[in-house]
């Protein structure tokens, strides 16, 4: 396999083997992601500034006013590691949802199980979407909230996530690991560099005319 | 793992090669953008000084924002103005072709993919919306992607991803009277669950899946996502092939569809194919069904209690007692007789010719409860100029509805047509999450078009087949 070609203005991506700092609990199944970011937040053609709106319709109501919710919360303040329940981020493919959490500071999250296309596109910006049973990540969420200074450690290559005395095993996919450990998530560069295989097999397909495939100098 | 479905062939036949993160890459036949999920992703093509690779396989349209009002440009709500505006430009200068609002061709992407013919069988398919598994319909494996992957795709005709599992759904006999595609994938989302899907594709199959029409297909594979599922497909058979004759992409040239057919057939599931796993689905039994809650898999059918949160299993009983207090309704109870403010027919899971046929069909000599704001809105140009020659605009204007221009409209509130405080809608769109129809204390009842006629004429949840009898005395 050819290596990635970084001179289109590419970066090779940073390793992410670990992720440290205090956590934030925000518990419930089911968390969508139109919860996470309203679509009317959506109406814009950068991602810039999108990372106050996180969680907006939960933390506010109609004047307003703040809600109980963890993102309100002072002692949150600083927070980088999520501590979510199951299913969370169904339903759009906004890529607005991790893209306004990472701004809001959030590096991963962690949490019993995560919608497809939510754990690709946290992928796509670094950010490891860590599993865990159930029992254990209420136990994380019971900890962090009784102690939001205390540092919760993820350790991507090993699998594990530490929190005061305890270890928890937990899951990275396959795949995701693999990407954040080796630094290998960019999947541009990695896909770019396969330019004359991509034509071959466009070629092979009898509903690509030969008139869609761009040149062998491209 | 599964061995000789519709999606193994396809992979195959789109791999490109295995990625060091041992995911796969895979040429993207067709990609399909919008406004939303594409602007970022094109910003971010132009930093890294690349051009799209290959835009004769992209097609875009504009559906989220768009007005389904007065379409003047420049449009009143200035970010939708500046989105249109951002998408004209990115699409213009890559050579993409454009359904705009000015080509009659507009509509949600789901709509105007198959009605154009730029969806076809065994082909990959992929757009920055969810709903994208819609295409799964004429046998295409399709998926949504996030804003980074539509860079990808952009930049290099293909997707990083890794093979699913695959879940046979058959359902079997035939449907009743007043049942539908949408109350079939009520049902399936009801019976597996939100996250019942997630690391599989679903293969739709049974004697009632085969005797839908692409219409009831496309329903059904839109909201296989809505189950966790990516993907979901039906194989392609004489129904597709009906369809696809009618499409630009054929209808002038018969013998472009004879070159293909062949490819088609050799990607339909081999007999004998090897599944993860098989759910079969009684289709006789199924009811025209609801939602009581606010998650697609919170079903129930018209005459069945709403459940007890304490008699549902753990992890669902806290999701359940939220939804009910926001939905304010009470176990036991059903759903009929809930009452409803708004009526909304549209979305890309429901806004197909058929969809409105079949709703004008019921609310002809009928009018609209006067208490309820009853709103028609197309899948795209197409349909509804295929419905005025038709006089099906006539009929819904006569008993009340508003009859707008297509887009997503109030399936998810991003341009004007939204619920206001607390209404609740009787809504054939995809999706009852808190908030979504654009009002935090909204309250969304999804069902298929006929109920939504139904309802918008009693102004309350009604099981159509009561109607029908009524009607017929």
């Amino acid at each position: 396999m050819s290596s990635p070609d970084f001179s289109a203005g590419e970066a090779p991506a940073e390793k992410v083997t670990e992720v440290s700092g205090t956590g934030i609990p925000v518990r419930g199944n089911d968390i969508d992601t139109d919860q996470i970011i309203p679509a009317r937040f959506m109406k814009v053609v950068t991602f810039d500034g999108l990372g106050q709106f996180s969680f907006f319709d939960q933390r506010f109501d109609d004047d307003d006013n703040e809600k109980d919710h963890p993102f309100n919360e002072e002692q949150y303040r600083g927070a980088n590691v999520l501590v979510v329940n199951a299913n969370f981020g169904c339903g759009s493919s906004r890529e607005h949802a991790p893209q306004a959490l990472m701004r809001w500071g959030i590096d991963a999250v962690v949490g019993e199980s995560f919608a497809e296309i939510f754990a690709g596109n946290c992928l796509a910006l670094g950010i490891p979407t860590v599993t865990a049973d159930q029992e254990s990540i209420e136990a994380l969420q019971d900890y962090v909230e009784a102690n939001p200074d205390a540092e919760v450690d993820i350790d991507v290559a090993a699998e594990t996530i530490t929190y005061d005395d305890t270890a928890i095993d937990a899951t990275v996919h396959d795949a995701q690991r693999k990407a954040l450990v080796e630094g290998v998530w960019d999947t541009t560069a990695l896909m770019g560099a396969n330019a004359g295989a991509v034509r071959e097999t466009a070629r092979s397909l009898p509903y690509v005319p030969e008139a869609d495939i761009p040149g062998d100098e491209a | 793992m599964s061995e000789g479905t519709l999606y193994d062939k396809v992979w195959d036949h789109h791999k490109v090669t295995e990625l060091p993160t041992g995911q796969d890459q895979l040429f993207v036949g067709l990609h399909l953008v919008h406004e939303v999920t594409s602007p970022q992703a094109f910003g971010m093509l132009k930093e890294r000084g690349r051009e799209v690779a290959f835009p004769e396989r992209t097609h875009a349209t504009v559906d989220h924002i768009v007005p389904t009002g007065n379409r003047d440009r420049p449009y009143s709500d200035e970010a939708a103005e500046s989105m249109m505006a951002e998408l004209e430009e990115n699409v213009r200068g890559s050579g993409i072709d454009f359904s705009d609002p000015d080509s009659g061709d507009q509509g949600i992407v789901h709509v105007i993919g198959p009605e154009q013919g730029l969806t076809q069988p065994g082909m990959t398919i992929v757009c920055g919306d969810s709903h994208t598994s819609t295409h799964g319909a004429f046998g295409a494996l399709a998926f949504g992607i996030g804003t980074s992957q539509i860079r990808d795709v952009l930049a290099t005709g293909c997707v990083a991803m890794e093979k699913q599992k695959v879940r046979r759904i058959e359902v079997t006999g035939e449907l009743g009277e007043g049942v539908t595609a949408k109350d079939i994938i009520l049902t399936i989302i009801g019976k597996l669950g939100t996250d019942g899907g997630v690391g599989y594709v679903y293969e739709y199959a049974g004697e009632a899946i085969e005797k839908l029409g692409m219409e009831g297909r496309m329903s059904i594979c839109n909201m296989s996502i809505e189950g966790g599922a990516r993907a979901g497909y039906v194989n392609p058979d004489e129904t597709t092939y009906e369809w696809l004759r009618e499409t630009d992409a054929f209808a002038d040239d018969p013998e472009k569809f004879e070159r293909l057919k062949p490819y088609w057939e050799s990607i339909r599931t081999d007999d004998g194919a090897e599944y993860d796993d098989i759910v079969t689905i009684d289709g006789s039994a199924i009811e025209p069904t609801v939602t009581w809650g606010t998650t697609p898999g919170q079903t129930a059918g018209i005459t069945e209690p709403i459940p007890d949160p304490d008699d549902l299993p753990e992890e669902d009983s806290d999701t359940a007692r939220r939804a009910q207090k926001h939905m304010r309704v009470e176990p036991g109870d059903t759903m009929e007789g809930y009452d409803i403010d708004v009526a909304f027919l549209g979305s890309c899971t429901n806004a197909r010719l058929k969809d409105l046929r079949e709703a004008a069909a019921f609310v002809e000599g009928r009018e609209v409860d006067d208490d309820v704001r009853a709103m028609v809105v197309p899948g795209s140009q197409r349909v509804r100029d295929a419905a005025e020659a038709e006089g099906l605009d006539e009929i819904f204007i006569e008993a009340g509805f508003d009859w707008r221009e297509p887009g997503c409209s109030m399936c998810l509130g991003m341009n004007d047509d939204q619920l206001e405080g607390d209404e609740a809608s009787a809504s054939s769109s995809n999706r009852n999450f808190v908030g979504r129809q654009g009002s935090k204390d909204g309250r969304t009842v999804l069902m298929s078009p006929i109920m939504v006629a139904a309802a918008a004429v009693t102004g309350e949840v009604t099981d159509v087949r009561e109607m029908e009898e009524v009607a017929t005395v």
